[in-house]
């Protein structure tokens, strides 16, 4: 029988020439990720463990990103215990405030996955480079320094969720709007255990960071991994970025699904989340009229150039409402740099947005954008669970960053073509 | 936790979907030992769960249990409060790997989540598969783990599994 795209991969990374969902498998693992938040706790593991060298540096990455630039004493020994790991591990791909961003969106920037790839990282987002025809799962910090030791961890093969995206997107409406639909309609536990793959038409009019984010949030439905088998636009990506696609597998066509779910894109409107899951989601006219206290936009699921763009179209030579903090983080340093190169940050300050370094920051209410007590918040991060950005008594809505810009302008959730 | 071992204590009873925000809000995640996170478990649901539970009281919860973030934190903390087990109708992916490997015992039945109060007392045997409310005279059987999982409990986590591997002795 044939192999869906997580079988084929998971097959070739346990030297097996099949294998079928529901199987225990041990693997050897591409790519480890770790970040400045989960490689403290890993690296202490690891010396329990007895190990004293990582079994391959060159598959270690280390990013700087989640309580970077420092936000407080803590947070700098946390970030200094991973930079002498690496120093003494010799692992070259650890990336320095300045010279990183937010390793999701790092990660396909700088070609350190490809697709046929099996990647584990110490974030439950990891499933993000799954858009690179990668197999790409989150792990804890215990199950990240085996793989560290090891180079190897074990996986339950997952059955396969197969989701046909048809149709063409309409004005102000992107993936980011598909997969809210998509956990909608799953529910946050819908696709729990196993793998979602995607395909239809209407991946061809999704270029690579819009396929990005519509794989990070497919941990949002409980998913173990979300993925788009390589296609062309995958391979020109990935050739650009410096990556290879020698390892490209695609999905066979008799391969076996649990289900197969049809979204039609086409008719869809841009979509909102209210508190506190990320699956209560209705059409964005439901909210009109609800005020917020701050609309904050970046984070690994919408922190691309394109959503600064998208922001920045509708934000120039308009102003941010009184009473409303606009925060855009730009999720890598070089979207920060072409922002600035092409005019989108002036636009954005000169709206009276805070434009920040890039950071996780402010989307796990870690720091520079924190909600208090009984605040607001419309943010195109990917979860709104209570207190996620801040106090527990704060709301936070997710949407996509052309919804959340045109929020910013009134200081109610608006719908971008309703703004005069 | 050894195989044979078990657990009793009182239940403390929560709902469906608790996220790794709840069990651990992440203005503790800047620390990672068991000590100082336990006083904060559960802080996102009530910030007095610490200092109000009893060492192996369990936590019983509806579907999903540890479902968000990847945070081993997470089991780290109720491990750190006290907690003895965790009994859930289902359980976040991640949530359940790292339980398993940082040895909290975690035990899958949606009947007896459904049927447990707070307060009730609880007795989990593990080696047999059996649940019991000593409070109510109920029993539930739990399926048993995958062999891989069993293992690696066997083992008494990952951390020794690994070592066994590597060719080194059990930990001091
Ligand atoms: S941006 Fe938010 S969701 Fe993404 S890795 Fe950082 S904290 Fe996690």
């Amino acid at each position: 029988m044939g192999m869906t795209l997580a079988e084929k991969i998971l097959a070739r990374a346990a030297g097996r020439s099949a294998v079928c969902a529901g199987e225990l498998v041990t693997c050897t693992v591409d790519k480890i990720m770790a970040t400045d938040i989960t490689a403290p706790l890993t690296i202490e593991v690891f010396r329990r463990m007895g190990a004293t060298r990582v079994a391959d540096p060159e598959a270690c990455i280390l990013i700087n990103d989640h309580f970077v630039p420092a936000k407080d004493i803590r947070s700098a020994d946390f970030a200094r215990a991973m930079r002498e790991f690496a120093k003494e591990q010799g692992i070259r791909r650890y990336f320095e405030v300045g010279r990183s961003g937010i390793c999701h969106v790092l990660v396909p920037e700088k070609g350190l996955v490809s697709p046929g790839e099996l990647f584990v990282g110490a974030d439950s987002h990891t499933c993000t480079a799954g858009a690179l025809g990668a197999f790409a799962t989150g792990v804890g910090s215990t199950d990240l320094a085996a793989a560290w030791a090891l180079k190897e961890l074990w996986f339950r093969v997952p059955p396969t969720l197969r989701v046909e995206l048809r149709g063409s997107f309409g004005p102000h409406v992107t993936s980011k709007d598909a997969v809210l639909r998509l956990i909608g309609e799953l529910g946050v536990e819908g696709a729990r255990y196993q793998a979602i793959e995607f395909h239809g038409e209407a991946l061809v009019t999704m270029p690579m960071h819009a396929r990005l984010t519509l794989c990070n949030m497919a941990v949002e439905a409980g998913a173990k991994a979300g993925m788009i088998p390589c296609d062309d636009i995958t391979a020109a990506y990935v050739t650009a970025h410096g990556g290879s696609v020698d390892r490209a597998v695609t999905p066979d066509a008799d391969a076996s699904y649990t289900a197969v779910l049809a979204i039609d894109v086409s008719a869809l409107e841009p979509q909102v989340a209210e508190p506190f899951m990320p699956s209560n989601i209705r059409p964005v006219g439901d909210f009109r009229g609800l005020r917020v206290d701050q609309v904050f936009i970046g984070s690994c699921t919408n922190g691309y150039l394109e959503d600064l763009r998208a922001a920045a179209a509708i934000l120039r030579g308009r102003k941010v409402a009184d009473g409303v903090r606009l925060i855009v983080t730009p999720a890598t340093q070089s979207i920060y740099l072409e922002a600035v190169r092409e005019g989108i940050v002036a636009d954005l300050v000169e709206a009276g947005a805070a434009v920040t370094t890039p950071t996780c920051g402010a989307c796990l209410g870690g720091h520079m954008g924190v909600l208090g007590k009984d605040e607001v918040a419309l943010a195109t991060t990917n979860r709104n669970f209570r207190g996620r950005m801040g106090d527990l008594s704060a709301r936070v809505y997710l949407a996509n960053p052309a919804v959340a810009a045109a929020t910013a302008v009134t200081g109610t959730i608006t719908h971008p073509e309703e703004l005069p | 936790m050894s195989e044979g071992e078990i657990l009793r204590g009182r239940v403390w009873r929560f709902g469906d979907h608790v996220d790794t925000d709840v069990i651990i809000p992440v203005r503790y995640c800047n620390m990672f030992r068991k000590e100082e996170l336990g006083p904060h478990a559960m802080a996102g649901a009530d910030p007095e769960f610490a200092s109000r539970i009893a060492p192996g009281d369990l936590i019983v919860a509806g579907t999903n249990f540890g479902c968000g973030s990847s945070r081993e934190t997470a089991p780290v903390a109720l491990l750190g409060a006290g907690v003895g087990a965790v009994v859930a109708a289902s359980f976040g992916r991640i949530f359940f790997r790292n339980a398993v490997n940082v040895g909290l015992p975690i035990f899958e039945s949606p009947e007896a989540s459904a049927a447990c109060q707070a307060g009730d007392r609880l007795v989990v045997d593990a080696a047999r598969g059996v649940i019991r409310n000593e409070t109510r005279g109920l029993s539930f059987p739990f399926a048993p783990y995958s062999a891989q999982v069993a293992e690696i409990i066997a083992a008494g986590g990952l951390v020794p599994y690994v070592r066994r591997r590597l060719g080194l002795p059990a930990e001091e």
